[in-house]
């Protein structure tokens, strides 16, 4: 036995940002009302202090009797989860504002949602991940209604509440059907177990259940139909988290549980998760081409993407995992560039968010619509922007693999997103002026600038680290 | 050096008036252009007098261009006689339609890119008669092509100039698909597409066989009739030929230039370049003879019906490719290669004396709407008048003939001395075509000249002789008409100097030296065609001068012949139901059904509708309500697990 202390280094950053969340709570009641702008402040410091407290981490190390694994791969998950939240924190300041919703509790319920996410990434066994992910989702939950006195706002949370809590059964039921055929529920015990001997058809259907109730969170489908009407109901910022930090988080969870415990049960996991992923690409791809409201054109846009995620994770190989990784971080980048200039969406002061009103945006702001359409080529996965490295990437892992039929239509369906996302392009820079869009924010300009810059031309220079990275990450897994 | 230069400041010019013609004005490209393409003509004399008369033929490398296995192409520049022959041909005649173009089209907007143009087809021409190998000759063929192509229809904007350019460049490509079955059967037999590798061999491949559906042919013979093809569609003949008239839409002096001078006889040049080889092939050979014949017999009985003054010249041009086409036929290399060059200098005399016309009589080119403008154009007259006497070939035995005289009647002679069935054939078509040739020569001249006006009184005041720019060039052409034939016949085609002249440039058999036979054949066979070709004059100043009535009486009487041979033997109408519409029916079909239904409705019109209407299904799924949600979620899982279940 271990002293206390010591065993809990391993879990520094997550302690750390759990603290911070408590006392931002503190000093958001106490500061009152102006308190929000100063809440937000400190929130980011925190999570600048977790990333620096992360990168002192290495290695491999158990905590909480095994509860709780810290690898690079967590590593890496987490830093990615942070950026998400730092930026979407970023990206939410000027609307919260101006929308009148700068209660101090917003950026505090974020950086709950992220402890939650870190705990996720680092779960090592099925109660911490489920503790992880329930504490990850009823904060989502109440920032999804944000807005009370908004009938969308409200609606959305309600939705993916009563969802969320059904998904969440399903993994209970899943996690219980494990343990009861298993005998435990910790990742390692049950990976040696299910090496012992060919798996009961119980711990399968548990393993079914397990990762219906995980696709639900990275809205792949069938479990994807909250998606749309949550990223459209709630505030922008909120959806544009959403987007971002939930599905970097809820995508690596997944991957630890299926490489992870149940590694060896790859020809069966491997099955359901071709099928979500064929299934969130042609549903994502098809079902946006017909959108007007472009946080809905996001929504499928994400099921999309995470179909094309969960093509590498089909691979069950560190080269899958290393695209995946890569992948996700290149999607984060580009949405959370996106979604900032659907924030700056105003015309005369008032929010807007129909593809249309991005009429002539090149005339009247030429730079923001380069951004933008820097952004949707890059979705589009056309070189040489990033995106479509991520997706070579997971690509030719998934060919690699011997995924051939999965690999081909990854690459139709991704013909098929061309024609939204340029659609986009056309309408911003062909189409004639109606009504003009207001200057964004400052903030938002900078967000918006630095990572259209990321996606092209930085991320061809900064590849090779984070590339080695994600390898690193996903050898941690495979060791 | 100076073969370098010859060949590439031609396309210098064609580069700096083509892409900076704006810049440097229409002054300046003609300058530029023409300036280029004198130093190319001072060059190519230097050239000849080395090459020719002092006998140093080169091969000059320039760049390897294809290596490929077994198979190597140079981009390399021959020069032996033969090319600097035509070098001489191709510089002098492009030099002075430079010159004179400045004149003719002195009216038009587009003059650096008309001089671009002509300086691109000169270039392309020297490619052509400078290839060391059949590869660069057939870049240099398809090079004028293209620039005989741009520049029919340099009047982009009249539709007439469109179709013509297109049927020149659809007809062509039949001949050149033969040209490149023939070049690939060279390479087959050969192995390799380079003069000095083939020529060499030509001999021991004379026995060679094709297997053809287990029929053997001679490899030779099949090669050259291949290559012959393509030489019909480039030099008009019959069967190939009906672009050539069309051509005519272009303006004047390209019809001069590529249209009569040049372009046509590069397949006159092909086979001359290609003697050694065709000597091998005595099947080839009697077909060239008797296509030739025919050609040159056909287009003159149509030269005698057309009224377009340019068109008449056109036919004249083919049926002067039909004699040198059978004079290949029958081994005399050398002497189609001299009517090429004395018919290079007169057929380009007589276009551009025509376009002097045209240019004098407001663009008019119906000589049934000329006539009695001889007093005031002479210039023009004159050298009209010469042109026709060296086309009929008039001259007096031993003393002095125009070029024709010499060039024509020794061709006639080698045709009988050849001593063939096809040689005699050919003999006697020729003397036919000569008196035809005399009589719509002097049938033009007294259409276009005597008589009574037959113009408008405005035309009538407005003609006037040309600037000084068009007739000097005619000047030149004109002194070339009269004595490239007496100066180039010893050369050529004389009893012993031709030996010495040619230098095994042009190869011909012992047995086939029909030019020999030429010298040693009877009187008559030499002096008839001059008698004809009197004969042919007189009566044309009987029926359009003395006697008017006559063209009218004979052609009621010969109604039938006479519509045939007016609509040209209704190739055109043969063609077009043949070829044309079968074509145009098969394009239509292919577009409509297979493109249009087929491709494009199974394909991206079909997959498009198809996505949007999966779009709209998908979309009708996300009704809003949360049960609906829930259900889809739950019915994902049992559908997820029965798959465990269910599957053995």
């Amino acid at each position: 036995m271990q002293p206390v202390l010591t065993d809990l280094i391993p879990a520094l950053p997550e302690i750390f940002l759990a603290v911070a969340a408590l006392l931002l709570l503190m000093l958001g009641v106490f500061s009152g009302k102006n308190g929000t702008r100063l809440v937000s402040g400190l929130a980011l410091v925190a999570l600048v202090v977790t990333a620096v407290l992360l990168f002192r981490q290495e290695g491999y190390d158990v905590a909480f009797s095994g509860l709780f694994i810290t690898d690079s791969f967590a590593v890496f998950s987490k830093l990615l989860i942070l950026l998400g939240t730092g930026l979407s924190l970023i990206i939410a300041q000027n609307f919260i504002a101006r929308e009148d919703m700068d209660r101090f509790e917003y950026p505090v319920l974020m950086v709950l949602a992220t402890v939650g996410m870190m705990m996720m990434v680092s779960a090592n066994d099925l109660l911490s991940l489920y503790v992880g992910l329930e504490l990850q989702s009823l904060s989502l939950y109440v920032i999804a209604a944000f807005r009370r006195d908004s009938a969308k706002s409200t609606e959305a949370g309600l939705k993916y509440f009563v969802l969320g809590a059904l998904s969440s059964g399903m993994l209970l039921y899943g996690i219980s059907m494990i343990y009861g055929f298993a005998g435990t529920t910790n990742f390692i015990t049950i990976a040696q177990v299910l090496q012992a001997g060919p798996a009961s058809l119980g711990v399968i259907v548990g393993l079914v259940f397990v990762a219906a109730g995980l696709a639900f969170k990275i809205s792949a489908v069938p479990f994807h139909m909250w998606t749309p009407d949550v990223y459209e109901g709630a505030p922008t910022p909120v959806s544009a988290f959403f987007a971002v930090a939930p599905k970097v988080a809820a995508i690596c969870l997944f991957i630890r549980v299926l490489e992870g415990p149940f590694g060896s049960l790859l020809p069966q996991w491997r099955q359901v998760i071709e099928f979500c992923a064929v299934a969130s690409m042609l549903v994502g791809s098809l079902a946006a081409i017909r959108q007007t409201n472009i946080k809905r054109l996001m929504a499928y846009s994400s099921i999309a993407n995470i179909g094309y995620a969960l093509v590498g994770v089909a691979a069950g190989t560190a080269d899958g995992v290393q695209a995946v990784l890569i992948y996700m971080a290149i999607y984060l980048v580009m949405t959370v560039g996106t979604f900032a200039i659907i924030i700056g969406m105003r015309q005369k002061g008032k929010a807007v968010e129909e593809i249309a009103d991005l009429a002539g945006l090149s005339k009247t702001s030429p730079m923001l619509a380069l951004a933008l359409a820097v952004f949707m080529f890059s979705m589009a996965g056309v070189p040489p922007a990033a995106g479509f490295f991520g997706k070579l990437l997971v690509f030719m892992a998934a060919w690699k693999a011997g995924l051939y039929p999965l690999s081909i239509i990854m690459a139709l369906t991704s013909g098929i997103s061309l024609y939204y996302y340029l659609k986009v392009c056309k309408v911003s820079w062909f189409d004639d002026v109606k009504e003009p869009l207001d200057r964004p924010a400052a903030g938002l300009s900078w967000v918006v600038t630095a990572t259209a810059l990321v996606v092209f031309p930085v991320a061809l220079v900064i590849g090779t680290p984070v590339l080695n990275g994600a390898a690193a990450a996903a050898a941690s897994l495979f060791h | 050096m100076a073969v370098i230069a010859a060949i590439f400041l031609p396309l210098l010019a064609a580069f700096i008036a083509g892409f900076f013609g704006r810049r440097i004005g229409d002054r300046g490209s003609q300058l530029v252009t023409c300036g280029a393409m004198v130093a190319a003509l001072v060059l190519s004399v230097m050239l000849f007098i080395d090459v020719a008369i002092n006998g140093h033929a080169r091969v000059v490398p320039l760049a390897n261009w294809v290596a490929s296995g077994d198979f190597h192409v140079d981009w390399a520049l021959r020069v032996d006689t033969l090319t600097a022959v035509m070098l001489i041909v191709v510089n002098g005649v492009s030099t002075m339609v430079h010159i004179y173009s400045v004149g003719y089209m002195s009216h038009d907007p587009d003059k650096p890119r008309f001089m671009s143009y002509l300086s691109l087809f000169t270039f392309m021409m020297l490619m052509l008669v400078t290839s060391d190998n059949l590869l660069q000759m057939f870049f240099g063929w398809e090079g004028v092509g293209v620039a005989s192509y741009l520049l029919i229809n340099f009047w982009f904007e009249k539709k007439s100039a469109n179709d013509a350019s297109m049927k020149a460049f659809l007809v062509n490509r039949v001949g050149d698909f033969g040209f490149a079955l023939g070049i690939f059967s060279i390479f087959i037999i050969f192995g390799s597409v380079e003069f000095g590798t083939i020529f060499p061999a030509a001999a021991g491949k004379a026995h060679a066989t094709f297997n053809f559906l287990g029929w053997h042919v001679s490899a030779l013979d099949c090669a050259c009739l291949l290559l012959f093809v393509g030489a019909m569609g480039k030099s008009a003949q019959l069967g190939l030929h009906t672009w050539l008239p069309d051509a005519m839409e272009g303006p004047t002096p390209v019809s001069a230039l590529i249209h009569a001078a040049t372009m046509v006889t590069a397949g006159v040049f092909m086979l001359a370049r290609m003697s050694p080889v065709f000597e091998y092939a005595p099947t080839a050979l009697a077909v060239v003879t008797v296509l030739g014949a025919l050609t040159a017999f056909v287009a003159a009985t149509i030269g005698m019906t057309q009224f377009d003054i340019k068109r008449v010249i056109a036919y004249s041009t083919m049926s002067q490719l039909g004699y040198m086409f059978f004079a290949i036929g029958v081994s005399a290399y050398q002497a189609a290669v001299f009517h090429l060059m004395t018919h290079a200098f007169f057929k380009a005399l007589l276009f551009l004396g025509a376009g002097s016309v045209i240019h004098a009589m407001s663009g008019e080119q119906d000589m049934r709407k000329m006539g009695g403008i001889w007093r005031l154009i002479p210039f023009t007259y004159a050298v009209m008048w010469i042109g026709n006497l060296a086309l009929a070939g008039v001259g007096i035995p031993g003393v002095f003939g125009f070029a024709g005289f010499y060039s024509k009647d020794i061709i006639l002679e080698a045709a009988y001395g050849s001593g063939t069935a096809v040689g005699h054939f050919a003999y006697w078509l020729g003397i036919a075509a000569a008196f035809m040739t005399a009589f719509y020569s002097w049938r033009l001249l007294i259409m276009t000249f005597h008589g009574k006006p037959r113009a408008s009184k405005e035309v009538m005041d407005h003609v006037h002789e040309s600037p000084v720019v068009m007739t000097g060039p005619l000047t030149v052409l004109a002194i070339g008409a009269l004595i490239a034939g007496i100066g180039g016949y010893e050369w050529f085609v004389g009893h012993e100097a031709r030996a010495e002249f040619w230098r095994g440039a042009i190869q011909v058999l012992h047995a086939h030296d029909s030019i020999h036979a030429a010298h040693e054949g009877r009187e008559w066979v030499g002096v008839l065609p001059l008698f004809v070709g009197l004969a042919g004059i007189a009566l044309a100043y009987v029926c359009y001068m003395f006697v008017p009535g006559i063209p009218a009486t004979f052609t009621k009487v010969v109604k039938p012949l006479h519509v045939l041979v007016f609509n040209k033997y209704f190739f055109d109408q043969i063609y077009d139901v043949l070829f044309v519409k079968p074509a145009r029916l098969l394009g239509f079909g292919l577009w409509k059904a297979g493109d249009g239904a087929i491709i494009d409705g199974l394909g991206p019109d079909g997959v498009a509708k198809t996505t949007r209407g999966v779009a709209a299904g998908v979309s009708r799924l996300q009704s809003g309500y949360v049960y609906h949600y829930a259900f889809a979620m739950v019915i994902g899982v049992v559908a997820l697990v029965g798959w465990f279940y269910f599957k053995p």
